[in-house]
């Protein structure tokens, strides 16, 4: 058999794509399932560790359980049934209008507190980023944040994740005095007041993306909020 | 006496021109496992697959892994591409071993994804990268094609070894030095460390890729400097 035959080439070489598609996507059906669960528990590790909750991801699932009561799905304001929360890809959802979009809101008990958690998602330079940050019960004052992304550069947009960055969102506010929503306002220097954390020095399109972020991601939350956990105990805390 | 029995062993190489039977491990193909290791060292002497030698090798750990990984797909790779040899067509023979090479990386990854799945976050793209890995695409073009299956699979074992030592040793240094820690334990006291009111610190300048260039430079020194075969005129 003549082996530099073009026949024969075609042959071998369309024999080969079929033989590599077939046992590739084999294996990529059998590991799914292991591969969605680790994604999963990643997201559980998450959202427990916007409440200051640091768990192992593998220990994740248990304690989602424990410490996250309830997880509803807003559209226009209102909570509706019939959703998933934990199953929407918020990815998505960011490119509907407002009418259509979902958002997923999870409700934690810690310590017998009430903790609003809201899922962040927007884009940073190079690709998206995301992240949750938790409301304390008059959804005002941040309880704790925590950030992520894909392809940020290292050592400038990438510290996003870092817990120097994440830290300083710890007892900042959302609405204003008139409890108008203003978002946290990511600044270059002279972050002074409980609107503003401090930026990224070389990250700065990375730190507007946060703050982009922030004020369309918590926006769809607030008019709910605002209802649900009672006016009077918003106005309270902000005066004080 | 072991050795007149070895050289006993070549004067009948040297006489009979076809051997009926090679064992396992005659010297030859011992040659083919330890000429990787340190003579003919891919990364030190052959300075392939550079590349990942600096990007992950902050720590043991992510090293390790990728370690393994290289050495399945170069084995597996080798026994393919062997296994196929006579009938690969001669023109397409680079894209096959491409193909060979993808496809294995593809599998590595989707069993890292699924099993380890931090440590392949933190290899991201360098799993990918295993691909143009010249280590890998080097042997299968210089060696598989021309060798019989289980010499193939021994050179690709060789070689794969003498990859991962020496990433092996880059990290042992970087991660022992820039971290104060081997596989995520603490091997210096925190007693000793400045912020405690001791007198050590941490060389954050290990953590950055220059230092594994300068770590694989002085690894190449030293083995120079030992090994008199590798001294050019």
């Amino acid at each position: 058999m003549d082996v530099n035959k073009n026949s024969y080439t075609f042959l071998f070489a369309t024999a080969m794509v079929v033989v590599v598609a077939a046992s590739l996507s084999f294996a990529a059906t059998n590991l799914k399932p292991f591969q969605d669960t680790n994604v999963e528990q990643e997201k559980m590790q998450s959202i427990l560790s916007s409440i200051q909750i640091q768990v192992e991801r593998s220990e994740a699932p248990e304690a989602y359980g424990t410490y996250i009561t309830e997880a509803i799905v807003l559209q226009k304001g209102e909570a509706i049934e019939g959703q998933d929360a934990f199953a929407i890809d918020l990815a998505k959802e960011i490119r509907k209008s407002d009418e259509e979009r979902l958002s997923p809101l999870y409700i934690a008990d810690k310590d017998g507190e009430t903790y609003y958690i809201i899922p962040l998602q927007g884009n940073g330079l190079w690709g998206p980023i995301w992240g949750y940050v938790s409301l304390k019960q008059d959804i005002n004052t941040v309880y704790g944040a925590t950030f992520d992304h894909k392809a940020e550069t290292p050592g400038l947009g990438a510290e996003i994740n870092t817990p120097v960055f994440e830290e300083q969102f710890k007892g900042k506010r959302m609405l204003d005095s008139n409890l108008t929503f203003v978002g946290i306002d990511v600044r270059k220097g002279d972050a002074s007041t409980e609107y503003q954390v401090d930026g990224i020095s070389g990250g700065t399109i990375t730190s507007d993306g946060v703050e982009t972020m922030i004020l369309d991601c918590v926006k769809e939350y607030v008019p709910f909020l605002k209802e649900h956990s009672g006016k009077t105990a918003t106005a309270a805390l902000i005066s004080e | 006496m072991a050795d007149v029995l070895e050289k006993k062993e070549e004067a009948k190489d040297l006489l009979v021109d076809k051997q009926p039977k090679e064992p396992l491990f005659s010297k030859k193909n011992r040659k083919l496992l330890n000429d990787p290791l340190n003579d003919n060292n891919p990364i030190t002497v052959q300075v392939l697959g550079i590349c990942s030698a600096l990007a992950i090798t902050v720590k043991l750990y992510p090293a390790l892994v990728m370690s393994i990984s290289v050495l399945f797909v170069m084995a597996a790779g080798n026994v393919i591409v062997s296994l196929m040899r006579n009938f690969i067509p001669n023109r397409i023979r680079i894209i096959v071993q491409l193909v060979v090479v993808a496809s294995l990386v593809a599998l590595v990854d989707q069993v890292l994804k699924a099993f380890v799945y931090d440590v392949s976050k933190e290899l991201s793209v360098f799993v990918g990268l295993i691909i143009t890995n010249c280590i890998i695409m080097g042997r299968l073009e210089a060696f598989a094609l021309g060798n019989t299956v289980w010499k193939s699979f021994l050179d690709g074992i060789g070689n794969a070894f003498g990859y991962a030592w020496i990433l092996l040793a880059v990290a042992f240094f970087r991660e022992l030095l820039g971290s104060g820690t081997l596989f995520g334990f603490q091997i210096i006291p925190d007693a000793w460390y400045l912020a405690n009111g001791g007198f050590y610190s941490n060389n954050g300048f290990m953590l950055l890729p220059p230092m594994a260039l300068i770590t694989v430079g002085i690894i190449i020194w030293v083995q120079r400097a030992r090994n008199t075969k590798l001294i050019e005129e």
